[in-house]
């Protein structure tokens, strides 16, 4: 009915297809080019070849900044979704009117954006962790967010207690779709709680590992609200991950060509890590 | 015969006392655990809002303790700074205009590809799908460009950005809606006479309402809660977000945690109670999203 050749079509599709032309193909198109010059975000001076990409990998800053942003996303990819799990199974485990209650508050902190968060963990680290140093004289509270090391688990704190509660709601509904009768039958045999999770939740689990990976694992990667509310990259960028690299470089510095190499660069990493998490998980969806 | 019978029949029972003890015994604990748990990610939220309740030396003396008062007035002066009724008028207008280009435009990409066969609509689906890959900083610079150079870093502007970002993700979980809806229902429709859009409005738009909820809950998320879009291309005296008003505010106040504190509380709690109340239906959306 809706035929390649009919008017109804290319009309229905028209709205979609142009919005992604205008905010997605022409910027990329666009950005790729001007990633081959000195563009100054006006106009653009000269063509510089791979200039601006050379410059980018002798970047110290930047690379650290990939570094952190690395080291940031497999930290926090990992608990985030253990927590998660832990929180998915609990709350499953048939608690009456309890269970709404564990997941409203499990799940609060995703209502609530980056820069909102960074500034109630500002907050807690600065002041209220004061408190408990000054009450306790235990050291392990003082001066959080003032060195590289507390900056970082700083921020690792904040996203875990943001998209654990997501990424839950996400394991209960593969969880509640596991038949009933199979856990029966687990128990019936005597396998124990940690056994049933183990040989029967965990692999009917996989298509969920598809989705909750990916998503926090590109989170992870593209945070910018909370980097900047929570620490603005300190002390001394040792803690700017790469979204806030390129936004410096582009909007404070206005070295918009080389900003964009940058941007390049950082895009062509995650489609990468996409694609092969992607395809790792959707192999074990299968085998299992 | 007989007696065996009852013998084993009390025994039964007994061990089925037993278990059901074993059972309330861990669900007990169980909800311990839960409840421990939910008190310690609540803790964050809980200190919030009993120290916007003090004055700004009593939160430099300790914040761990309970406001003396009540004083309001913290409340007041945020609420005036923070200009809140603009603010979220403006947060209320990017959002709710943004979502309806989204459900419509999508839903209609959607019903064309899933009603067409031909390779040419493979094409546009693979097309629509880069969407999903390429991460918003990839192209930031050029399109904040592209929108200065034709003057659209204005609220309508922002609504078209967050239509092109978003329709990707919502055309996708249209058509595996649609997949799921037989096309003989459009086709009696057609023999009855009816155009193509008459039948998107009346048939199909309101098939795919639970759709609908999860497009509207995922994006709705996003764009009331963005910081970083909104800060580069609303970023002017009356069109501020919240979230924009809000950095504003707090590089304005940065010493003064009393106010900054009343303000984070303002702005979070409408949102905590609109989710308590349509808790079911974010849930669900999630959930949904996930799962196709």
């Amino acid at each position: 009915m809706l035929t390649n050749r009919s008017k109804s079509f290319w009309l229905l599709l028209a709205p979609a297809l142009l919005a992604l032309i205008v905010v997605l193909f022409i910027p990329l198109m666009t950005g790729s080019y001007y990633s081959l010059t000195d563009w100054n975000g006006n106009t653009v001076g000269h063509f510089v070849n791979f200039d601006n990409y050379i410059r980018a990998f002798q970047d110290q800053m930047f690379i650290d900044s990939l570094i952190f942003t690395a080291k940031f996303s497999i930290v926090s990819v990992i608990l985030i979704n253990v927590i998660a799990l832990m929180l998915a199974t609990l709350v499953t485990q048939k608690l009456g009117k309890w269970t709404t209650l564990f997941r409203t508050v499990f799940f609060m902190p995703n209502l609530i954006g980056g820069i909102i968060l960074g500034f109630i963990w500002q907050f807690i680290f600065n002041k209220a962790f004061e408190s408990i140093a000054d009450l306790t004289n235990i050291e392990f509270f003082k001066g959080w967010l003032d060195t590289p090391e507390t900056g970082f688990w700083g921020l690792v704190i904040l996203f875990v207690w943001q998209m654990s509660g997501y990424m839950m709601l996400i394991y209960i509904s593969f969880l509640n779709n596991i038949p009933e009768e199979i856990l029966e039958a687990a128990d019936m045999d005597g396998a124990s709680p940690l056994q049933t999770f183990i040989k029967i939740k965990l692999p009917m689990l996989m298509p969920a590992f598809t989705v909750t990976l990916f998503l926090t694992l590109s989170n992870a990667f593209k945070i910018y609200d909370q980097n900047l509310a929570l620490t603005q990259g300190g002390p001394y960028n040792s803690t700017q991950m790469t979204a806030m690299n390129i936004y410096n470089e582009a909007f404070s510095m206005r070295n918009m060509g080389f900003a964009q190499s940058k941007a390049i660069i950082f895009l062509v990493i995650i489609v990468i890590i996409s694609i092969i998490q992607i395809s790792i998980t959707r192999k074990k969806e299968i085998s299992a | 015969m007989m007696k065996r019978n009852k013998e084993q029949s009390s025994e039964e029972k007994r061990n089925k006392t037993a278990i059901q003890k074993n059972k309330d015994k861990k669900k007990i604990s169980m909800i311990m655990v839960g409840i421990v748990a939910s008190l310690f990610w609540f803790y964050p939220f809980f200190l919030i809002i009993i120290n916007s309740f003090k004055t700004k030396s009593e939160i430099f003396q300790n914040t761990l303790t309970l406001p003396t008062g009540l004083n309001s007035e913290n409340y007041t002066t945020a609420f005036e700074k923070l200009d809140f009724v603009k603010s979220a008028a403006n947060s209320v207008l990017i959002t709710v205009g943004s979502l309806v280009l989204i459900v419509f435009v999508s839903s209609m990409a959607a019903y064309a590809l899933s009603r067409n066969t031909s390779k040419i609509s493979s094409i546009i689906y693979f097309i629509i799908a880069i969407g999903l890959l390429v991460p918003f900083q990839g192209i930031m610079i050029p399109l904040i460009s592209l929108f200065g150079k034709v003057s659209m870093l204005n609220q309508p502007g922002l609504m078209i950005m967050y239509l092109g970002l978003a329709t990707s993700m919502s055309t996708f979980l249209y058509y595996g809606a649609l997949r799921g809806i037989p096309k003989s229902l459009d086709e009696a429709a057609v023999i009855d006479g009816a155009t193509t859009f008459h039948i998107y409005w009346k048939v199909i738009l309101p098939l795919l309402k639970p759709t609908t909820v999860t497009v509207i809950v995922l994006n709705s998320l996003w764009f009331w809660n963005d910081y970083l879009l909104p800060s580069l291309s609303v970023n002017k005296e009356g069109m501020y977000t919240i979230p924009l008003k809000m950095f504003y505010f707090f590089g304005e106040f940065n010493k003064q945690w009393h106010l900054a504190l009343a303000a984070l509380v303002m702005v979070i709690l409408p949102i905590i109670i609109l989710f308590i109340v349509l808790q079911k239906h974010v849930v669900k959306g999630i959930s949904d999203g996930a799962v196709k």
